[in-house]
């Protein structure tokens, strides 16, 4: 669906175009639904307390690899919603450089309406997912600066 | 001769609903079905009109001043402290302390009566359903003082074992802290039967009134507690009002919580002298307009009826748990014989938050979580619960809603 060695922006857009084409919330709940279906398990040896991020009502796993100078992310749930979300941060914001991970907007997160699951209150952690791939991303960025 | 005729009380749901503004507003394109109860109950408009009429005509800071509009908040303040004595039947005023809520009454305790009276080897008693509230004072406590926390058991259906209960009380008991009823069950705990045995071995007891003081009739003397806990915004008050009762004779002998103004009798820097109860437990300038419209709720609650509002209550939750039970895949956490009304559940390989996110979408506000009960959880060895729970507005209509919406939802992540 979504090709590799496309911008950040690029893929955003993609995703902006599919969520046009539907016009219930059921439709879009259930796009990312499948989506969180169809996303590749994490293997078990990553499930491990340091890889889950705080601050989710549903566990949250992630965790990234540095390739070439590029960041790749892995990630699971056991709230299938979430990982429908995570899904497509992944798909956004994997296999490209610390910076064009640090510099994304992700403004696609407003435009297909799930803005709500970033509010604090929601507590199933989009934020906390979003702040965490930035970290690794960061951490990797100063190791290759050295 | 005119003929005297009974008419039983009637409870006119339809009517009651209009005293509720927030439940005319909509929620992703639909009517809003608020149940959510548990966390915090919706406010009635007269006690909205008490914040407002309190803040346009008699702000005033109060005790100390003289003037008119400090008197007119004085006495609406210690108006609520009279309503919220007989609201729980304490025998006296000065037994009410108001707090933030169950939350700062069971840390006050832990802080002035636990501090005074714990020590190394000591033991405290909670159970298995406490909310995280009455769990970690304790545990600061005991860590404090080097003093052991034992914890009741409880069977599969949510009930307390009370055998296991007394084996655990001995003369090393100094306190047990129990729910009235769980706020993650909705069990109903034998309170008067605990405190009389805990008294037996010489142990106060401190009960969270968190979610029973909605619900049941309170009587703190007939329960015989030596503390009692809640908090007024799960009583259709405002947030931030609630109180502590605690015995008459235990809050003489308990040492002061907060230093500052109002808690004071007499202050020099060589010594200060403190203010009698409930007084010396109120330091700083209080949540003086919550406590105000707080004697509205209670008053709103006591003019409708407890018992005609419990009969209510109890109606929606057996309507709600027979219907749920034909939900396929459906599973009850929580089916002790005595209930309040709020039904906690899971659903086969389904995780509760994606519950809660489709039901929202749906207009309906349930919780979704640990609720603040993570060892319970532990206990039943599931990360959380969808919990629905009922309140004296909400309708059988509005359960026959959330049973389509979950019906839908479990469709759309099957």
């Amino acid at each position: 669906m979504i090709k590799m060695n496309t911008s950040i922006k690029e893929r955003e857009e993609e995703i902006t175009d599919e969520f046009s084409l539907f016009d219930t919330w059921e439709e879009k709940y259930e796009y990312i639904i499948d989506l969180g279906k169809k996303l590749e398990p994490l293997d078990e040896k990553y499930k491990i307390p340091e890889n889950i991020i705080k601050g989710c009502q549903s566990t949250v796993w992630l965790t990234s690899e540095f390739r070439d100078g590029r960041v790749f992310y892995k990630a699971d749930s056991d709230a299938v919603i979430v990982k429908g979300l995570i899904s497509m941060l992944i798909k956004v914001l994997s296999d490209n450089t610390p910076d064009e991970i640090l510099n994304a907007k992700l403004d696609f997160i407003n435009e297909i309406g799930m803005m709500t699951h970033l509010a604090q209150t929601r507590s199933n952690g989009l934020l906390s997912m979003i702040k965490q791939i930035e970290h690794y991303a960061l951490a990797y960025k100063s190791i290759s600066a050295v | 001769m005119e003929t005297l005729t009974t008419i039983a009380p009637t409870f006119d749901v339809t009517e009651i609903r209009k005293s509720f503004p927030v439940l005319e507003r909509e929620v992703n394109n639909q009517l809003l079905v608020y149940l959510d109860n548990a966390a915090t109950s919706q406010k009635p408009q007269v006690v909205i009109d008490a914040l407002n009429y309190y803040y346009t005509n008699y702000n005033a800071n109060i005790h100390r001043g003289i003037h008119t509009l400090a008197e007119e908040a004085t006495a609406a303040y210690e108006a609520t402290r009279k309503t919220v004595q007989q609201f729980i039947n304490a025998r006296f005023s000065e037994e009410i302390i108001f707090t933030r809520g169950a939350t700062e009454g069971i840390n006050l305790v832990a802080y002035t009566w636990g501090r005074k009276n714990i020590y190394p080897g000591d033991e405290i008693i909670i159970s298995t359903m406490e909310h995280h509230s009455n769990i970690v004072p304790w545990q600061i406590l005991c860590e404090e003082k080097k003093a052991v926390l034992k914890v009741i058991p409880i069977n599969d259906e949510g009930e307390l074992l009370m055998d296991e209960y007394k084996k655990l009380l001995s003369e090393k008991t100094k306190l047990v802290a129990i729910a009235h009823a769980s706020n993650a069950l909705g069990t109903i705990n034998p309170v008067k039967e605990i405190i009389e045995e805990a008294h037996k071995a010489c142990a106060v007891v401190l009960v969270d009134g968190a979610q029973s003081t909605v619900h049941l009739d309170i009587d703190v003397q007939k329960m015989d507690c030596d503390f009692f806990a809640f908090s007024g915004h799960k009583v259709y008050g405002p947030t931030g009002a609630g109180a502590l009762y605690g015995k008459k004779k235990i809050l003489e002998e308990m040492p002061v919580f907060m230093g500052g103004g109002e808690m004071i009798k007499e202050v020099t820097f060589e010594k200060t002298t403190y203010n009698g109860q409930p007084y010396k437990y109120e330091a700083g300038t209080p949540n003086i307009a919550d406590t105000i419209a707080l004697k509205v709720a209670l008053d709103f609650v006591t003019e409708l009826g407890k018992n005609i509002i419990r009969n209510h209550e109890n109606d929606l939750l057996k309507y709600a748990t027979e219907k749920m039970s034909e939900v396929d895949g459906l599973r009850i956490i929580g089916t002790a014989k005595n209930k309040v009304s709020l039904i906690s559940f899971v659903i086969k390989n389904t995780h509760p938050q994606d519950i809660g996110v489709l039901l929202d979408n749906q207009g309906i506000a349930v919780r979704t979580g640990h609720h603040c009960t993570e060892p319970l959880m532990k206990r039943f060895g599931i990360p959380g619960t969808v919990r629905a729970s009922f309140a004296l507005y909400n309708t059988k209509e509005e359960v026959d809603r959330l049973i389509s919406a979950l019906k839908k939802a479990i469709k759309m992540l099957a």
